[in-house]
């Protein structure tokens, strides 16, 4: 084969699928590349029946492949059908494993041996990456699989899983489900406990081991493969056991590995860092051009468009419009000033700090998920102790931090080019000030989500915003007429550290005195006594800790340790000590709190001598709720079960504000000293569920709940990242007639969430799955409708700083 | 050894007060039902009504009226509790109120009769009223003794943990079933047909069954078992430890229905006979206005 394409296009999902299409169109010498044997392996291998949405509505398609919201199946029916008709010339089972050479002259290395010649290469492997694989002797052979598609078809076969993390063990689960099936499932997991799956799927693989319907073989890995065996090495020494199929659930390597060995630089190192790419989609690697999931766009339209337009990049067409121009138009529509798109685009980027780095494909991007806004002077940009966890820039104009709260005339200004907010994006917790527009101004908000994706993918961004939160969190945090100047040396020192749950920062005992200000997740402060640790207090992101020993001398007093994975700034004591000198007022600011905690220690410790079982049951409910998530909540459900007569009132009362799904369950959940955490989200500080929703479907709204909006495609990434599984899938049941038809006639399915029999009677079958979750009734008059609908005042909602305070244990409950 | 950055705003405080109902608002509704018991006694003994007092004197209407109005809007929480539309009110507030209110009923309504009974419709709709209210009281007696008793029998465990769990178990004694002799096995077999739910209200209450496969089965192969030389010990052995959790599992699960029970029981008492009473009521006005 020695024929050159123009194009060799690397992955046939929606991006180099539609790519493909747009060279066939144009009559471009191409070639489709697949490592499977069919084309979008990631959209193959969705659920059966998935209903896939056609996300962000307002952007118009511009392929020539047809896309619209529908079933999994009817989606690539069509797509096949147009591949052949368009006569897309695709290579099935041609995986690409290495490219070599330059613009002009591309070998690509395929996994069977062949070469592929072609000028210019369009990356669009997306991100799913390659599986781990089975290095052992024999692993290379057909009956080692990577993938279960369905468990129910696998009848009377001795079947090894390898890999204990959710897929496997659900994998394993499936196999032996039914006992009909009558096979014979061991389970292989190299470390001694399954520290990396779901709490429900650990227990559901326990109980079906006690039934003995699964094996589970711990601290075993495999040896070799045989033909009908499999050997495992285990504890007591090798173990061969019968296998017909080894299925391999090892996680998988991201594709980063291989996109770099092209010679693809990325942003950054950051996990979540991207390709760095021209305006025309083009890598660092000269004729590579990267489109689709891999470049940080996962949405299938936006992968489609990109498809497109990219082809018609390398075709010469430098003048066409991205399809997202009409948005960001109607985005600029509403600001003064007539000024065409790129203009705009070059105002924000040129007058913005922090995006003056960014190429003009980042810029499109972070301003379609920004909020480009006109502000007049005098109005309120926000309240201090909003939610909100945007950040903020001043593109023109100027605004004022109003930094004390009782007098509106002191001020901080902030002027054209600087960014505010971020300290609420670094938090996630309230908004520490009241900001008002100084001027008429023009400003871009940027929410979190996208915000972070610009700090991983700019260094410079990254620097930039975290000198300035250390110093603006110091000014706010210590008030007392600071200036940045006074505390230029402090931050100099400053120091940003990680902290694992569990561990400590100060130790009591310890003979040091730097100070920690606590950036993000939250800690609590134990100290011991009588052989024991108390439980002192809990210090929410936003706390500073450590000012005693600086202040008296002596020893730690106490031990400060992290509820949650947090971060900390760790300030030199000798900086913070000639900070002091110089401020008077900022040391006996030091010292009135320090008083009021010395109370509260003197309190912990009379009570202690005094009502020792008092104190050693709060201490240990702390905990208890610590444990539990509670660190990392900013409001969360909990039920007293002295008072709670499990008439489920309250998950029928959440179903019937919400579209008739509860989004609680009342039974399960832990339980300590009848205090009882009920699965329900617990609106983190920064929610996991967050971190990888291809639609940024997930906000947190303004009285600070985190919720999930329409535009949610029912992937089920959030569902997996929530480490309390309080997120579920469903379709929305249909309406039930009215409660007066149920109590007088019977008819319907009475209040609460209707049996799934009901809705599936009654129910539109081809209604979409999504993500369901507490959206702690934001917006309903009155506050969460599970607390108002408890009849005997069981169920409460509180904020950690309520419920960890001392007050708590005075009242002696 | 630090100070909290920020208070929180207390916008949502309904939503975090933490008192049970009967507490609710400083007993605020006890309050007011004792004021009004005690007006209606104080001014039963001050005012002289002729010829005697009774149902039909103004102050009779007087009582009357209120107490007729109690009843409907006590029998209105039926309602209230399933409706859930936004608004500043709490189930807990009403429920708070209801039992006050509705303890103060006995004084009131037995005052407004002014202590004349007979067999007829008005005393019927009396009667009727005391049944509903000593059921309410059996209610919060229950509600205040019982969770904590659920809750300790629970764990951490759901009801429908608790029905997998003996199925679960039910499945390995279907296993272990398999080598024994017809005999054991058929009495195992009644064992796996029995359904936990099984057993009429009363059992449950009570949470005894006599006649429990399970216990009988549990009994039988122990004693099979207690002959260690005879052919196929080890497996009877085996049935009998499942057995034996199965049994430890089902006074679980019945103990978890039996609480359960008692915590609802009342209301099939408490809601009908309010039906009942409503009607009563009814006729009661009616017959005064119409045949008196
Ligand atoms: C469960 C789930 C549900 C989703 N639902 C939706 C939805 O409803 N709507 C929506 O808009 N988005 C949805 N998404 C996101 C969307 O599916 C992906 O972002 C999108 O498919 C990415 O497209 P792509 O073309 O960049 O890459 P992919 O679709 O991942 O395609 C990459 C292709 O490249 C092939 N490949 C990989 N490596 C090589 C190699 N070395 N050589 C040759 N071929 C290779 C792969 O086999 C694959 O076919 C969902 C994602 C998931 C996981
Ligand atoms: C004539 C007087 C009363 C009437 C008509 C009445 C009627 C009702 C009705 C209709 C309900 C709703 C039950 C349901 O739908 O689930 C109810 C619930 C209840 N009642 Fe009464 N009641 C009366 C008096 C009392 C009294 C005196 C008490 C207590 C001492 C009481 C305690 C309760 C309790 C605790 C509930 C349960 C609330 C819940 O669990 O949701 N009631 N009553
Ligand atoms: S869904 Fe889970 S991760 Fe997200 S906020 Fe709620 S509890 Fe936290
Ligand atoms: S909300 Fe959850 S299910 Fe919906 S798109 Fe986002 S991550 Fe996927
Ligand atoms: S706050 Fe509202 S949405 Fe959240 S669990 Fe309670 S009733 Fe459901």
């Amino acid at each position: 084969m020695t024929s050159t394409y123009k194009v060799a296009i690397v992955g046939s999902g929606p991006a180099g699928l539609s790519a493909a299409a747009r060279a066939a169109q144009l009559g471009v010498a191409h070639v489709l590349l697949e490592k499977t044997d069919h084309l979008s392996d990631t959209i193959f291998r969705y659920q059966k029946g998935k209903h896939v949405m056609a996300t962000p509505s307002q952007l118009v398609l511009r392929s020539d492949l047809d896309f619209d919201a529908g079933k999994r199946e009817k989606i690539l029916d069509t797509w096949n059908a147009q591949a052949a008709s368009q006569n897309v010339h695709v290579r099935y089972r041609s995986e690409v494993t290495a490219i070599t050479g330059e613009k002009g002259k591309f070998e690509l290395k395929l996994s069977d041996g062949d070469v592929v010649h072609a000028e210019t290469v369009i990356l669009a492997i997306g991100t799913q990456g390659n599986p781990n694989l089975m290095r052992c002797p024999g692993g290379d052979q057909p009956h080692v699989e990577y993938q279960l598609d369905d468990p129910t078809a696998i009848l009377d076969e001795h079947i090894t899983v390898v890999g204990a993390g959710d897929a496997g063990i659900e994998n394993a689960l499936g196999l032996a489900a039914d006992p009909e099936q009558r096979n014979v499932v061991t389970i292989v997991n190299r470390s001694p406990d399954f520290s990396r799956a779901k709490d429900a799927n650990v227990k559901a693989l326990t109980a079906a081991a006690e039934e003995g319907r699964i094996t589970i073989l711990t601290e075993t890995s495999t040896n070799r493969i045989e033909a009908d065996h499999i050997v495992l090495d285990t504890r007591d020494g090798e173990l061969r056991i019968p296998c017909n199929r080894v299925i391999a659930r090892m996680g998988s390597a991201p594709p980063r590995g291989f996109v770099e060995s092209c010679g693809i630089e990325f942003s950054s190192k950051d996990r979540e860092a991207f390709p760095i790419l021209s305006p025309v989609f083009e890598s660092t690697a000269p004729g590579i051009f990267v489109i689709g999931a891999l470049a940080g766009y996962p949405l299938i339209k936006h992968c489609m468009n990109q498809g497109y337009d990219v082809v018609e990049f390398i075709n010469g067409n430098l003048s066409l419009k991205p399809a997202d121009e009409p948005i960001l138009e109607a985005k600029f529509n509403k600001l003064p000033g007539n000024r065409s798109v790129d203009d705009w685009l070059e105002l924000l980027r040129t007058g913005i700090e922090i995006l003056r780095d960014l190429t003009p494909l980042q810029m499109r991007e972070f301003t379609l998920d920004s909020d480009v806004r006109f502000v007049r002077a005098g109005e309120v940009i926000f309240e201090g102790g909003a939610p909100g966890s945007s950040l903020f820039n001043v593109a023109t104009g100027s605004v004022h931090v109003r930094i004390n709260p009782n007098d509106p005339t002191i001020v901080v200004p902030i002027g054209a080019g600087q960014m505010f907010g971020e300290v609420g994006l670094i938090s996630g917790r309230k908004r520490g000030a009241t900001v008002v527009a100084a001027e008429d101004s023009i400003l871009m908000e940027i929410p979190r989500t996208a915000a972070l994706k610009l700090i991983a993918t700019v260094p410079a961004v990254k620097r930039a915003v975290t000198r300035i939160s250390i110093e603006r969190q110091l000014l706010q945090l210590f008030k007392a007429g600071l200036s940045p100047g006074d505390i230029a040396e402090v931050v100099e020192s400053a120091e940003t550290i990680s902290v694992r749950a569990g561990e400590s920062i100060i130790s009591e005992g310890d003979e040091n005195y730097d100070i920690y200000v606590i950036r993000v997740g939250s800690m609590v402060v134990e100290r011991t006594i009588g052989g024991k640790p108390v439980f002192l207090s809990y210090l929410p992101a936003g706390s500073y800790v450590g000012e005693m020993a600086l202040i008296e001398g002596g020893r730690r007093t106490a031990t400060v340790r992290a509820a949650v994975k947090a971060e900390v700034i760790k300030l030199n004591g000798d900086a913070f000590r000639s900070l002091l000198d110089r401020n008077p007022a900022l040391l006996e600011r030091l010292k009135l709190d320090m008083a009021t905690r010395k109370d509260v220690n003197a309190h912990i410790e009379t009570m202690k001598s005094t009502f020792s079982d008092v104190a050693d049951m709060y201490s240990s409910v702390a905990s208890f709720l610590v444990e539990n998530g509670i660190g990392e909540a900013t409001d969360v459900l909990l039920i007293d079960e002295k008072l709670c007569v499990g008439c489920d009132n309250c998950e029928k009362a959440c179903a019937d504000s919400h579209d008739g799904l509860s989004r609680l369950n009342r039974e399960a959940g832990k339980s300590y000293a009848q205090l009882h955490v009920p699965t329900s989200c617990r609106h983190c500080e920064h929610p996991h569920c967050m971190a990888d929703c291809p639609p940024n479907a997930i906000h947190r709204g303004l009285d600070g709940e985190v919720f999930i909006d329409d535009t949610c495609i029912g992937c089920g990434n959030c569902q997996r990242a929530c480490p309390y599984g309080v997120i579920r899938m469903d379709k929305v049941p249909p309406k039930k007639p009215p409660l007066l038809n149920w109590l007088l006639f019977g008819t319907g399915p009475g209040p609460g969430e209707p049996s799934a029999k009901w809705s599936k009677k009654y129910g539109d079958p081809e209604a979409p799955k999504k993500a369901i979750k507490c959206d702690m009734c934001s917006g309903l008059e009155g506050g969460p409708s599970c607390v108002r609908a408890c009849p005997t005042g069981a169920a409460i909602r509180i904020s950690p700083e309520q419920f960890l305070s001392v007050s708590q244990m005075q009242k002696g409950e | 050894m630090a100070t909290p950055a920020r208070k929180t705003t207390g916008k949502r405080s309904g939503a975090s007060s933490h008192v049970s109902f009967l507490k609710y608002a400083d007993y605020r509704w006890l309050k007011i039902a004792v004021g009004l018991s005690a007006l209606a006694i104080l001014t039963y003994a001050l005012i002289d009504v002729e010829p005697r007092p009774s149902g039909s004197s103004w102050y009779g209407y007087t009582l009357g009226t209120i107490g007729a109005g109690l009843i409907v809007w006590l029998a209105l929480l039926g309602l209230r509790k399933r409706t859930i539309r936004p608004g500043q009110w709490t189930l807990k507030s009403w429920v708070s109120a209801h039992v006050w209110l509705g303890l103060s009923l006995i004084v009131i309504a037995t005052l407004h009769c002014a202590f004349q009974f007979g067999w007829n419709v008005h005393t019927l709709a009396y009667v009727l009223m005391m049944a509903v209210i000593l059921s309410g009281v059996y209610g919060i007696c229950a509600y205040t003794i019982l969770p904590r008793q659920l809750s300790a029998n629970r764990g951490e465990m759901t009801q429908a943990e608790m029905l997998d769990n003996l199925r679960s178990i039910d499945r390995q004694l279907h296993d272990a079933a398999q080598p024994l002799n017809s005999d054991l096995a058929q009495i195992i077999g009644a064992s796996l047909d029995d359904d936990p739910f099984a057993g009429n209200v009363f059992a449950r209450l009570r949470n005894s069954y006599p006649n429990c496969p399970t216990q009988l089965a549990f009994a039988e192969v122990s004693a099979a078992a207690r002959d260690r030389s005879a052919p196929g010990a080890e497996d009877i052995a085996r049935a009998v430890q499942i057995l034996s959790r199965k049994v430890s599992a089902l006074s679980h699960i019945r103990r978890h229905l039996q609480i359960k029970a008692q915590l609802d029981v009342w209301l099939y008492v408490h809601v009908p006979l309010t039906f009942a009473l409503v009607a009563a009521l009814f006729a009661h006005v009616i017959s005064v206005f119409f045949y008196w």
